[in-house]
């Protein structure tokens, strides 16, 4: 047999990540201990290579966790903490919610047909994020449509714009396609017979879908859950363009710390710590996908 | 039997489909309003698009996101399909590490990117501009484009490069004559994602780019914050024709090369 070096293809790859995905995390995490300095880039020490080894040793004595000290101390760090996991949660909740059905729908569909639906689901995907938040602006705005409309049928005018809700709104409406696809992959290649089996042996088409359809769809539901719930508990647009200046996430945070502020070590350690957050998510969807690829 | 779908089944696939498109319906209507307010219809107006054909600024950004979004889905496409390849074929101890990384761009939060890699350059000293961009997309769309590559090389039947190797071809002519035509179609899909996700990225263009490679998103984002403005609808529902027009095509295409399959069989 040939001797497969397939294996060499990785190389390029492998050195792409290393460096401009892991690499860069070692410097947030080297900037997280650095203090704040009037300088170009704004932190303080720099490594003196003049000196050589005292240089490097005089690097290190430097560094501490004044910043994560100085993060504990403001209350709203703990707050905006929290509430990007409140919301990033209550997010996928609603998702899975909203979700399930369409996904359900679509693969109870005639094949032909399941194909040009999915289609449709991924379409808006493909159109600009931020002008799709753009959109739901004119929509959501005190005199925007939706009040509009509101006022056509006789109804009290809402002002949710710069709330929490329209920044649940936005997240589940950006995210749709990510929890609609997952699921419908696990729902669309169940063996039709099994309900048939189960109601057969006297099950109610409900009874037969919570204890055959739903708990074999579970895998999809994990997958599509853990692909909202970690990029929205970082999400930086939708809170910022939505959610007005109560609505406080750890994106939005990293954000002002690093543009408004300046202050480029209290960005790099909320950085970290939301990825510290975010490793267990990170480590199960791999281990799912992982899974899905051996098939 | 396959039992078709219910009512419910119906109304949750079709209320599916109007939360997803309505917003972006209404849009393209308002792009042509000749009224300035949301609310009110002025009539059918085309003011809009000439505003935005003469905003130079605009049409500047423009430009830039067009070079950085081709040159970075190049980039991520060529190095997309080496890590596929190595993913779907290698046999090596660091394959587990490979899809790891992998898998973590492909969820991570944009502004944990971002701001890693503005350090990098930093570090570096690379100076920010167009370059740093293009290389921070090509990083950001590299995951995409493995998954996509990934999907249609682990389906590819394997047996016709090893015919060619049988008859002498070298494996890398091998890859390249008889594998790649074969997967050209997925190759493309890969490209125009993360061409796609170029053009859309608000959050590392910011923290990469520097003065004079303002991208499209980030002039929007300058705009948006500053109010509803139906110049931005024009330039969004050109985007949305671009892309949508692109994606249908290929899915029509790929739809008649299934069929014609089907018919030759």
């Amino acid at each position: 047999m040939r001797r497969d070096r397939s294996g060499l293809a990785a190389i390029l790859p492998f050195l792409w990540l290393a460096l401009f995905f892991a690499f860069p995390f070692l410097l947030v995490a080297k900037l997280s201990l650095s203090d704040t300095a009037l300088a170009m880039p704004p932190y303080a020490p720099r490594i003196d290579w003049s000196q050589g080894l005292a240089g490097l040793k005089a690097f290190f004595a430097a560094l501490d966790g004044e910043t994560y000290a100085r993060l504990t101390r403001d209350r709203l760090y703990l707050d905006a903490y929290l509430s990007s996991l409140r919301i990033a949660a209550t997010g996928t909740g609603l998702l899975l919610l909203i979700g399930y059905p369409i996904a359900y729908g679509i693969s109870r569909c005639p094949p032909a047909m399941r194909q040009a639906l999915v289609m449709a689901v991924i379409l808006p995907f493909w159109t600009s994020f931020l002008i799709r938040i753009y959109a739901w602006i004119a929509i959501l705005k005190p005199a925007g449509l939706l009040n509009a409309a509101l006022g056509a049928l006789g109804l009290p005018p809402v002002d949710i714009l710069n709330t929490e809700t329209a920044v649940l709104l936005g997240l589940v409406y950006a995210y749709l396609p990510f929890m609609v696809l997952p699921l419908y992959a696990v729902l669309e290649k169940q063996d039709e017979s099994l309900i048939e089996a189960a109601q057969d042996l006297g099950a109610t088409p409900l009874s037969a879908f919570w204890r055959v359809t739903f708990p074999l769809s579970i895998p999809g539901a994990a997958a599509g859950a853990l692909l909202c719930f970690i990029p929205m508990a970082g999400e930086f647009v939708i809170p910022d363009l939505l959610g007005g200046s109560e609505t406080l996430m750890l994106g939005r945070v990293i954000w002002t710390e690093f543009f408004a502020n300046r202050d480029w070590p209290a960005a790099s350690a909320v950085a970290i710590v939301l990825l510290a957050t975010l490793v267990v998510p990170i480590l199960l969807f791999e281990r799912q996908q992982a899974k899905v690829l051996r098939g | 039997m396959k039992r078709g779908p219910s009512a419910f089944n119906v109304a949750s696939v079709v209320l599916g489909l109007v939360f997803l498109y309505a917003p972006i319906a209404i849009l393209v209507v308002y792009s042509f309003n000749a009224s300035r307010l949301v609310t009110v219809w002025g009539g059918f107006s085309t003011r809009w698009y000439v505003a935005l054909f003469q905003d130079a600024q605009m049409l500047d950004a423009v430009w830039v996101t067009l070079r950085v979004g081709v040159i970075s889905a190049t980039l991520a496409t060529a190095v997309g399909v080496a890590a596929a390849l190595a993913l779907t074929r290698g046999r090596f101890g660091g394959r587990t590490a490979l899809a790891g990384g992998i898998y973590a761009t492909l969820v991570m939060p944009e502004v944990i990117l971002g701001l890693s890699l503005l350090l990098l350059f930093v570090s570096l000293g690379l100076p920010r501009g167009f370059w740093t961009v293009t290389l921070s997309h090509a990083t950001l769309t590299l995951a995409y484009a493995t998954v996509v590559v990934q999907a249609r090389l682990a389906a590819f039947d394997r047996s016709l490069e090893e015919a060619a190797q049988d008859l002498g071809c070298p494996p890398w002519k091998a890859f390249a004559l008889v594998t790649l035509p074969g997967i050209a179609p997925a190759v493309a899909a890969a490209w125009m994602l993360a061409f796609t996700l170029s053009l859309d990225d608000l959050v590392i263009a910011s923290f990469t780019s520097g003065p004079g490679a303002t991208t499209l998103p980030m002039r929007l984002y300058s705009q948006v914050r500053l109010g509803v403005d139906p110049k931005i609808n024009a330039v969004s529902t050109l985007l949305i024709g671009l892309v949508a027009t692109g994606v249908i095509a290929a899915y029509l295409a790929q739809q008649r090369r299934c069929r014609r399959d089907v018919l030759n069989r």
